[in-house]
């Protein structure tokens, strides 16, 4: 009996006794986890006189927005207002999740459910480049946006972020659990391949679309490197560059309640929208296996 | 020479109707399809590795044409700078080996831990435990500098003088000795990621029956239960992560900059070979020598990929070969 519910640890129900210790290892281990990100939060609706009392308190007494009024009001160096950072880094952020997604599913299908020659070798290749470390390339990536003419545009925010080697992989492989015979069934029926792509694959491989929009906003969202690098003009440039230009500028304390606003706005979507697909990624990654 | 002319003319244009019986046969979706996948991931992948290998071997400054100088950028490197030797190497090895499979170790446990919960508390816990990795390095930057900042204001200072830990505010982010300290715990907390979560859910959907039988095939505790049946029931996603940790510690590059707020940092004690790449290719202009060490940056990550996938694929082949006794 005991081995039986030994077995059945994994994935429990309910909550049972043998589980307490597993709590009391995890519990302290999630609160120091968790608290940067809520000082981040506290930090964010400090008023001045809190940030500035010595020795630091933790825990915000008087919740004010000052420090959000106070990030609006400022400008980039050219007067550039706030929100223009704000609306770049949406509209970027949209574009790459919507096309990367796309890009990833059509390739992911092909790469699935198609039999040619090149097939293996191009998913060899794109899963050897999960291994792919962007931040060495910064220079002759630089050396292709000018050559192809789009340094200091939007294009150069959103084209390097498109093909993304995990999203592939990941819609590759949960493509390949569906049944090849829906297909053929589907064919004989006269359904060609952008009828089977979007009223049977999209459908059912949705988990992983979410997974990898997710992915794409997460990179799209907070990326500097790009504004950084390959977009020197203050009306193209993102919202996460903005903040990473104040935190180089300010070190004193008074900046840091307004760079702590900025950085929430940043922090923020990424928290809320994994709250609510987490579930979603959950289920991609169980067909995550390189194999 | 007109024969091979014609040769060539014919082969092409055999070419061409090959192409385009092939096209029709239906396939022209799956052109259409890949296309725009393949082209970005060429441009924006492939291209850049090639464009930096061809640029490795010349000197560049990205004004006048480059000039092919052979070997010399890699011979300078190993030979002449003293920074990437005596300093810059070893910190990146040691910043990978403490973060990629430190990481690696750590997200496992968490995720072997959290996939003995039931799934409502499970789910919060994931949740706080993979929220730091999902903001890059700047929004966290932020934090870091108010917690680890130099003077008393700080807030770890200002715990260590209360209890009388220190007697006087500590440098962390200045100071030589404490910024890679700094800048693994900062990358390690932030390290259960997109891995972690494949591991979560490997660990939730390895199959029971295989826990019942290795119990009655006489598997006696924990520990050998996660080396004999977990580990190897779902070595995908133990690979998978793999891949992950090691990319993400070699791209973790930047924060040491960050966090101490200048290229180079503080007597070069947090530099990685992804700063020297910047320092090279942005600072200094020599973009053939920042091409050199993009080289090699990627060589050595491809190194570590290949170490660990062996030592997963002996691990299985050992445990084949006991399977045949």
């Amino acid at each position: 009996m005991s081995k039986l519910l030994n077995s059945s640890r994994f994935n429990p129900q309910k909550f049972n006794r043998n589980q307490i210790v597993f709590y009391v290892i995890m519990i302290p281990i999630a609160i120091f986890m968790a608290l940067p990100i809520v000082y981040l939060f506290v930090s964010a609706f400090k008023p001045l006189d809190e940030l500035l009392e010595f020795p630091p308190k933790f825990f915000v007494r008087h919740i004010t927005f000052q420090n959000f009024i106070n990030l609006f009001e400022q400008s980039g160096s050219t007067g550039l207002p706030i929100y223009r950072y704000l609306i770049n880094s949406i509209i970027v952020t949209s574009i790459v999740t919507v096309l990367s997604v796309i890009l990833s599913s059509t390739a992911g299908y092909i790469l699935s459910k198609k039999k040619f020659k090149m097939r293996k070798v191009l998913f060899e290749i794109n899963t050897l480049s999960l291994m792919f470390v962007s931040c060495a390339v910064v220079i002759p990536r630089f050396l292709i946006i000018s050559k192809i003419g789009i340094i200091n545009t939007l294009f150069a925010h959103v084209l390097p972020l498109l093909a993304i080697p995990v999203g592939l992989f990941l819609i590759k492989q949960f493509i390949d659990e569906i049944p090849n015979e829906l297909i053929e069934a589907a064919k004989i029926d006269g359904a060609g391949d952008f009828f089977i792509y979007l009223k049977i694959i999209l459908p059912l491989i949705k988990p992983a679309l979410i997974t990898v929009a997710i992915l794409a906003f997460q990179m799209a969202w907070n990326n500097v490197e790009t504004s950084n690098l390959y977009v020197n003009k203050e009306e193209f440039q993102t919202f996460a560059y903005y903040l990473s230009t104040l935190t180089n500028n300010s070190n004193s304390i008074a900046g840091a309640g307004v760079s702590a606003a900025a950085a929430l706005i940043i922090f923020v979507p990424n928290l809320v929208i994994f709250i609510f697909l987490q579930a979603q990624v959950m289920d991609t990654m169980a067909h995550s296996g390189i194999k | 020479m007109k024969n091979f002319l014609l040769k060539t003319k014919k082969f092409f244009s055999n070419m061409g109707t090959k192409i385009s019986e092939w096209l029709d046969k239906g396939n022209r979706t799956t052109v259409l399809f890949l296309i725009p996948y393949v082209t970005m991931f060429l441009v924006f992948i492939v291209l850049p590795i090639i464009i930096a290998i061809g640029l490795s071997f010349t000197y560049y400054n990205g004004i006048s044409a480059p000039k092919f100088i052979g070997f010399n950028n890699y011979i300078y490197l190993f030979t002449q700078d003293s920074v990437f030797m005596k300093t810059i190497l070893p910190n990146t090895l040691l910043f990978a080996l403490v973060v990629g499979p430190g990481g690696y170790v750590l997200s496992f446990l968490l995720a072997w831990v959290l996939s003995q919960l039931p799934h409502k508390s499970r789910t919060v816990l994931a949740l706080i435990v993979y929220s730091p990795s999902m903001t890059s390095g700047v929004a966290m930057t932020v934090l870091w500098k108010t917690i680890f900042s130099g003077d008393e204001q700080g807030y770890l200072n200002s715990i260590l003088l209360r209890f009388n830990f220190i007697n006087e505010p500590i440098q962390w982010l200045q100071s030589p000795e404490y910024l890679m300290p700094v800048m693994i715990f900062v990358t390690l907390w932030s390290s259960m990621g997109i891995g972690f979560l494949a591991m979560l859910s490997g660990l939730i959907n390895v199959n029971k029956e295989l826990y019942e039988a290795a119990y009655i095939d006489g598997v006696s505790n924990r520990f050998q239960e996660i080396i004999h049946i977990t580990i190897p029931s779902m070595k995908n996603q133990m690979l998978f992560g793999a891949v992950m940790a090691i990319v993400g510690a070699f791209s973790a590059g930047s924060i040491g900059v960050q966090l101490s707020g200048s290229n180079p940092t503080p007597q070069n004690a947090g530099q990685l070979v992804v700063n020297h790449i910047d320092d090279y290719g942005i600072l200094r202009k020599e973009l053939g020598m920042s091409a050199a060490l993009s080289v090699i940056l990627l060589i050595i990550v491809y190194i570590f990929n290949r170490l660990f996938t062996r030592l997963f694929s002996e691990r299985e082949a050992k445990k084949n070969v006991k399977a045949t006794k």
